[in-house]
């Protein structure tokens, strides 16, 4: 159990062993193991500002289609709005239409009427005259009676 | 120093020849080269594992092979972070051979106790001692090479004038300075020494009881060995903790001006 020369090739191994460590062995190691750090750390921020860019996507979409809603249903309230205006509109002409047309159709039947009473009076005159005439089995001057022709047809006329 | 001799003494004989390591040339010029060769061998396996590691190193997804090799170096680092406040090439690679190559010797306990001194025999290898840091040589060159790397560090980031007056002016001021030498110089010389004979301490000790436990009948081996090996795992880890834990700190305060 003595100390003797094992020591110092023991010494000489050892310091070959940590100088090949150090220049061959640590450097790469270490370097990979920081540059993989700081990949590792750079993916983890870039996951979250991808996750805080997505959350604020989706409030924006949200927003958007809040939006785009409430606009549709506005459009849909107005058209409804405006399809009742035109009903009723078209309700008022058809309405005043309708009237004139009534209108119309009574005027052209009074005067139909009238022109019915009108020829109706002048050959119920005639056939009074000719009546007239047969029962008293003379001429009638129309020149003499005229007077009186003239009272008899407006009398018929008043009938 | 037959192996007869020993065999002629049983149990004390079996433990004996178990630690006794295999040497050659006399005095301090001894060599052990069970101890020599299985830290290179074992020095080699790490330094091969890792470069591999280091040269396929990529910074997208790692394989198994790197991923394990980061996972040891990602570990090292924080230590030496924790610990370190300065900046140094030198400290957080010191802090990994220390780590890994320790465990790596320390790990050579848990191979059977018999087995690769039988190998040895078989090729004419008498004696066979497998754990490096069952050597009290092995420890000190990792702990000597820390206590050179403090001295260098300290005289290099506080001058030769403010690593003396270190030395000499603290705790109690210049009028207690041959009081202040010898604690600092106490202080100073402990680390290693400690550093080295807590490993060696832990290991040998842990080797003792396979041995012991080798010499049990074969019926109860396996109820002491299997726990033993498994608490084993832990202390072989938290041995090369320690020792690399302990350089860092040794070596930041080392870095440290007062």
């Amino acid at each position: 159990m003595s100390i003797n020369a094992t020591l110092i090739g023991q010494m000489i191994t050892f310091t070959l062993l940590v100088w090949f460590t150090m220049k061959y062995i640590w450097p790469p190691l270490i370097g990979a193991i920081e540059e993989r750090k700081s990949k590792i750390a750079e993916g983890l921020a870039a996951a979250e500002k991808g996750q805080e860019d997505m959350e604020r996507a989706a409030k924006k979409a949200a927003n958007v289609l809040r939006e785009a809603k409430q606009q549709s249903a506005d459009i849909v309230n107005l058209a409804q709005k405006r399809a009742n205006e035109i009903v009723e509109e078209s309700k008022g002409t058809a309405k005043q239409e309708g009237a004139r047309m009534i209108e119309a159709a009574q005027a052209q039947i009074e005067q139909e009427m009238q022109r019915a009473q009108e020829q109706m009076r002048k050959e119920v005159s005639a056939l009074a005259l000719k009546a007239a005439g047969q029962i008293l089995q003379q001429e009638i001057d129309n020149a003499k009676h005229k007077e009186l022709l003239g009272k008899v047809s407006e009398q018929l006329g008043q009938a | 120093m037959a192996s007869e001799e020993h065999a002629a003494e049983g149990a004390t004989g079996y433990i004996v020849h178990h630690l006794t390591p295999l040497s050659v040339g006399e005095g301090f010029w001894t060599l052990h080269l069970d101890t020599l060769f299985f830290s290179a061998v074992l020095g080699a396996l790490f330094i091969w594992f890792f470069k591999v590691a280091a040269e396929k190193a990529t910074i997208g997804v790692p394989g198994t092979s790197q991923a394990f090799v980061e996972m040891i170096i990602e570990f090292v680092d924080q230590q030496v972070k924790d610990t370190f406040h300065g900046k140094s090439e030198l400290i957080a690679p010191l802090g990994l051979t220390i780590f890994v190559w320790v465990f790596m010797w320390n790990f050579m306990d848990l191979f059977p106790v018999d087995i690769l001194p039988l190998v040895a025999s078989m090729m004419g290898m008498e004696y066979m001692r497998v754990v490096p840091s069952t050597d009290l040589n092995a420890t000190f060159a990792l702990s000597i090479s820390v206590f050179l790397l403090i001295i260098f560090y300290s005289i290099k980031i506080k001058g030769v004038f403010g690593f003396a007056k270190e030395l000499t002016c603290t705790p109690f001021g210049p009028w207690m300075m041959p009081f202040n030498l010898l604690l600092k110089l106490v202080e100073e010389i402990a680390k290693p020494i400690s550093l080295a004979l807590r490993l060696f301490g832990n290991l040998y000790a842990g080797e003792l009881i396979f041995i012991l436990i080798a010499l049990l009948p074969w019926y109860i081996q396996p109820l002491l060995g299997f726990p033993w090996a498994i608490f084993h795992i832990l202390i072989i880890t938290l041995q090369a903790f320690i020792f690399m834990v302990l350089t860092i700190v040794y070596l930041s305060m080392a870095h440290e001006d007062h």
